[in-house]
């Protein structure tokens, strides 16, 4: 890895952090819940990991634990993501439909 | 090939687009479900990318094993998502937190793991080696530090466990000399990570670094009990991302370390709105000890009222402002509170109006999410700073299970409450209570409210009460 590669990373960790931050501002209360859960769907971004590590210690032969370790972190963020999601829509559809409810 | 990994960049490059789009409509009420959508989007981009690459690379030798765990796993999700009570909500959000820190630490174990099954696998060296083996570290310490910290979590939403039969309470401890031992065990991570620069390979240090990261997220919630549980979920909200993005270093993967860091800075962002509704510091949320250790012996009395008396009282009432809390959540009244609503506005034509405090309940935005479950309109949840300007004109503000959250002790400069920001339940014409008992909220302080001349004291559980209540509005 050269610096300049670790740099651009660095880069971009502290720049996603700043940008985050600007994002959200205010957030009404009714929104704290599915803005958290919508948030942590997000993180199961490891399941990016998770895919390459799977495929890599299958095609290494020597790598059974390795291999197992990832499928595990497959299924999990695959639970965070999916669950995640679908909760957050659930939520959501109920706070808007009792909008219209209310006019 | 070169064309190739340019699209690759390019589809993750779109997905964390996505992911920013998202968060950023997840945060207006109106664009909230769109920004849902475009969040799901970003992540099938991110899959997709990721197979695609795979099929580019050496093909996917796997599949059968990929497709299964990406099956598996989306099954149990769905089938969580749809089961889970709206009551349950603060459980499920702690426990996906911990999945997520959980998934980015064990992709971190595995990718180090790698080098320690198969010593043919040559390891990197110079700045590689560093970097993968610091992230790595970081990533095992956040992750699966947020993993047990979000266990214990859910098991204090809870209240407890079943083992065998026997109801076990989940305790709250935590001694003032416990904060040093978890610094130093902090220390001590952080040395470990730096040792294993040295010897990237030694398992010992893996297992060690592992063991205690566990035991700090144990520690870190362990004396976080009652209200300060809204901080706690939002952090580890917080910490999960992070930890997706310590990951992102070892695969040097950009939209790991962009949604990771988005998510951190948005679950931040969370826990100091919540320490703000609590006029507390983060620092104080985490390592001191808040009130509760020497409750006040209670010494006043007051005679409670019945159900009928205060039915007569909402009778002619104009405009009544409910003010929920904690207790509604555990009586899971929200159903009876609604039906209240509806029976007073169409028999006395009475305007109803909702006070939501923000840290009411036990994870940020409890009482939206309950009384939205219920069907009450969303225009009707008042948030704090708006309905406090107009409780004066209010003749009942009904509070169901909330105490700190509107103790006027809050507006002096004493105690624990000493500056939080509170409903003004104590300036409406009348004030009915719902509560169990006269005791003492979280904060340990005795409420003035409960004995103010106009204050009419429901004794029971919310449910029960809200039951009562509602036959006696029918009767009139």
């Amino acid at each position: 890895m050269d610096i300049t590669v670790l740099i651009g990373s660095i880069t971009l960790f502290v720049m996603s952090i700043f940008l985050g931050f600007e994002l959200i501002t205010k957030v009404p209360a009714t929104l704290h819940t599915p803005l958290m859960s919508g948030a942590n769907a997000i993180s199961g971004i490891s399941i990016v990991g998770a895919l390459l590590g799977a495929n890599v210690a299958y095609e290494g032969g020597d790598t059974l634990v390795s291999g197992i370790l990832a499928f595990v972190a497959l299924v999990l963020a695959m639970i965070n993501v999916v669950g995640g999601f679908a909760v957050t829509n659930r939520m959501l559809n109920m706070i808007a439909g009792k909008k219209r409810g209310g006019q | 090939m070169m064309i190739d990994d340019q699209w690759i960049g390019l589809g993750y490059l779109l997905s964390a687009s996505l992911f920013i789009f998202g968060l950023k409509r997840l945060s207006h009420p109106r664009t909230a479900p769109r920004g849902n959508q475009l969040g799901a989007m970003g992540m099938l981009v991110a899959v997709l990318t990721t197979v695609l690459q795979m099929e580019l690379g050496d093909g996917i030798e796997g599949w059968i094993l990929i497709a299964s765990g990406l099956l598996i796993g989306g099954l149990i999700g769905w089938f969580m998502a749809f089961r889970v009570e709206m009551t349950g909500m603060p459980e499920m959000v702690a426990l996906f937190n911990g999945f997520g820190g959980a998934a980015s630490a064990l992709v971190a174990l595995s990718e180090s793991w790698k080098y320690i099954e198969d010593e043919t696998l040559e390891l990197p060296s110079g700045l590689e080696l560093e970097v993968m083996v610091v992230a790595a570290g970081l990533s095992a310490l956040v992750g699966w530090m947020t993993l047990t910290g979000s266990l214990l979590a859910m098991l204090k939403l809870k209240g407890g466990v079943e083992i065998f039969g026997k109801w076990i309470r989940t305790p709250t401890w935590g001694p003032s000399w416990l904060n040093p031992v978890k610094g130093l065990l902090f220390l001590s991570t952080l040395v470990l990570i730096y040792l294993s620069i040295q010897e990237p390979t030694e398992t010992d240090y893996l297992f060690a670094i592992i063991g205690i990261s566990c035991l700090l997220g144990i520690l870190l919630v362990l004396p976080i009990g009652g209200a300060d549980m809204p901080v706690v979920v939002s952090l580890l909200n917080s910490l999960s991302g992070i930890a997706a993005a310590f990951t992102g270093f070892i695969i040097s993967n950009s939209v790991l370390i962009v949604a990771g860091s988005l998510v951190g800075a948005s679950g931040l962002i969370l826990t100091f709105i919540m320490c703000k509704a609590m006029n507390r510091e983060l620092i104080d949320v985490l390592f001191k000890a808040f009130g509760g250790s020497d409750k006040e012996q209670l010494t006043r009395t007051k005679v409670g009222s019945d159900a009928d008396e205060v039915a007569m009282m909402v009778d002619g009432a104009q405009k009544v402002i409910i003010v929920p809390g904690y207790g509604m959540a555990v009586s899971q009244c929200q159903h009876q509170v609604k039906e209240f609503a509806d029976l007073i506005s169409e028999k006395f034509d009475t305007e109803v109006k909702y006070a939501i405090h923000p840290v009411a309940g036990r994870m940020p935005g409890h009482m939206n999410v309950l009384l939205a479950e219920a069907n009450v309109p969303y225009d009707q949840l008042i948030e704090m700073d708006e309905i406090n300007p107009e409780i004066p004109e209010a003749d009942i503000a009904l509070i169901i299970g909330a105490n700190d959250t509107c103790n006027p002790a809050a507006r002096t400069n004493e105690g624990p409450l000493a500056g939080m920001p509170i409903i003004d339940a104590d300036l409406a014409r009348t004030v009915v209570i719902i509560k169990r008992s006269l005791s003492v909220g979280y904060a340990g302080v005795d409420n003035d409210l409960f004995y103010m001349d106009k204050t009419m004291m429901l004794f029971g559980d919310g449910k029960k009460m809200m039951n009562e209540l509602n036959a006696a509005v029918k009767e009139l």
